[in-house]
């Protein structure tokens, strides 16, 4: 069905596109989701809007409510499209060192930027959010990195959308942030797959970043569960933007860096498959387009010298 | 015989500020026994008193989170890469 009776109706259904020059065989390919055909271009609207509808649901956000998020990109578009269609005030917190599309989009959307600290990361972008909650009691903190309708959105569409097109699926490979999608699209895979495998792809940015004072500031998102995935790999900034360039170029597929580092563990498992002998189907998350990036320099310029702009930002 | 080690910001204070080091072992727990003995008292903010990772450190071999592959039993080979890193939330999420 292609016609929907407004924006939030045409959530999800995006396509399955195979990748014949990419996949490392004919009988070990590699699939890619399309998810930046999304209503505000990417993943993150099906967690936002599972998150918006479970706490209308539960009564604890009415009309008119003020809406406060962690969230340094995708989810904060995503949110504040939902807000505006839906009646609410939106407050992101994110940190000062995201894209200026970022800004520009949310803002457009009418929702609040509070920023923190780029040194902090989105572990003090995290912190700072709790504590506006409890000064706030009347805002409704819907945290995406507790919230399991954010996993729920990905057992209830990504997965079965994956499957149906999909059903000798070997590997699903996505992101690792607030983990929504890697735990609700690797439940439901491994419920009716026991044998899928699921991998995660994890950014590793610079040094800047991981700032923190110490070790035990450190964060792992309360939706994580590792018994869902079967691998997680680190991506660097270099091999993420060398793939994120090669899926352009060989492909055609203008996506965000975060796809770059999630195609570089699909192919590192495409081509371990290959080499033992194995057939494979691996699918792998697109979670947006590279329009929100262009600013960061991740297109221009040699891989070096986009590497040497990407430093220090946070660009998945 | 070596394997680099990447030390994140936070711990270079037990490496003199170097960001890498080498070491060596056949196994994560032997690497990290060798590196304790010249950079003392790094090990322990990896290693838990009940001899586990601490819950805030991913290490991983060769850009494998070795929780995945054995944790401390992690077998390594002469040129491998070990990268410890703090958790830490993401990025645009």
């Amino acid at each position: 069905m292609t016609r929907f009776d407004s924006l939030l109706d045409a959530c999800g259904g995006t396509p399955l596109v195979g990748l014949p020059r990419l996949s490392p065989a004919p009988d070990v390919r590699l699939w890619a989701k399309l998810e930046d055909r999304n209503p505000t271009g990417s993943v993150k609207d099906r967690a936002a809007l599972y998150m918006v509808r479970a706490a209308e649901e539960a009564g604890t956000l009415r009309p008119g409510d003020t809406i406060l998020e962690p969230t340094s990109g995708n989810t904060g578009i995503a949110l504040a499209m939902v807000a505006k269609l839906r009646g609410y005030r939106l407050v992101c917190v994110m940190p000062e060192n995201t894209s200026v599309e970022r800004r520009q989009i949310l803002t457009m959307y009418g929702a609040e930027i509070i920023s923190s600290p780029a040194a902090g990361g989105s572990n003090q972008a995290v912190a700072m959010a709790k504590d506006l909650a409890a000064e706030h009691p009347d805002w409704v903190m819907l945290f995406q990195y507790g919230n399991e309708a954010n996993a729920r959105a990905h057992y209830e569409t990504t997965g079965p959308e994956l499957l149906r097109d999909l059903p000798d699926v070997t590997h699903f490979v996505a992101g690792l942030g607030t983990t929504g999608t890697l735990m609700g699209t690797g439940r439901y895979l491994r419920d009716k797959k026991p044998d899928v495998q699921v991998v995660a792809a994890e950014p590793r940015y610079g040094e800047l970043v991981y700032g923190l004072r110490n070790i035990d500031e450190g964060y792992v998102p309360e939706l994580y569960d590792a018994t869902v995935l079967t691998r997680r790999f680190s991506v660097g900034t270099r091999d993420a933007l060398l793939r994120t360039r090669q899926l352009m170029e060989v492909e055609g597929i203008f996506a965000g860096p975060s796809t770059g580092a999630v195609l570089h563990a699909a192919l590192a498992v495409a081509h371990q498959a290959r080499k033992a002998g194995q057939s494979a189907n691996v699918a792998f998350v697109v979670a947006d387009g590279g329009w929100k990036y262009l600013s960061t320099g991740a297109y221009s310029g040699t891989l070096a010298e986009a590497e040497s702009q990407l430093e220090g930002q946070l660009w998945a | 015989m070596a394997i680099e080690v990447r030390i994140p910001t936070i711990l270079r204070s037990y490496t003199s500020g170097a960001k890498s080091v080498e070491g060596s072992g056949g196994s994560l727990s032997e690497l990290l026994k060798d590196l304790d003995g010249r950079h003392p008292g790094l090990r322990g903010r990896l290693v838990t008193e009940e001899g586990g990772l601490h819950r805030f450190v991913n290490v991983y071999v060769n850009d494998e989170d070795v929780r995945f592959t054995g944790a401390l039993d992690t077998t390594l080979n002469d040129g491998d890469s070990v990268t410890i890193l703090p958790a830490v939330a993401g990025g645009a999420r």
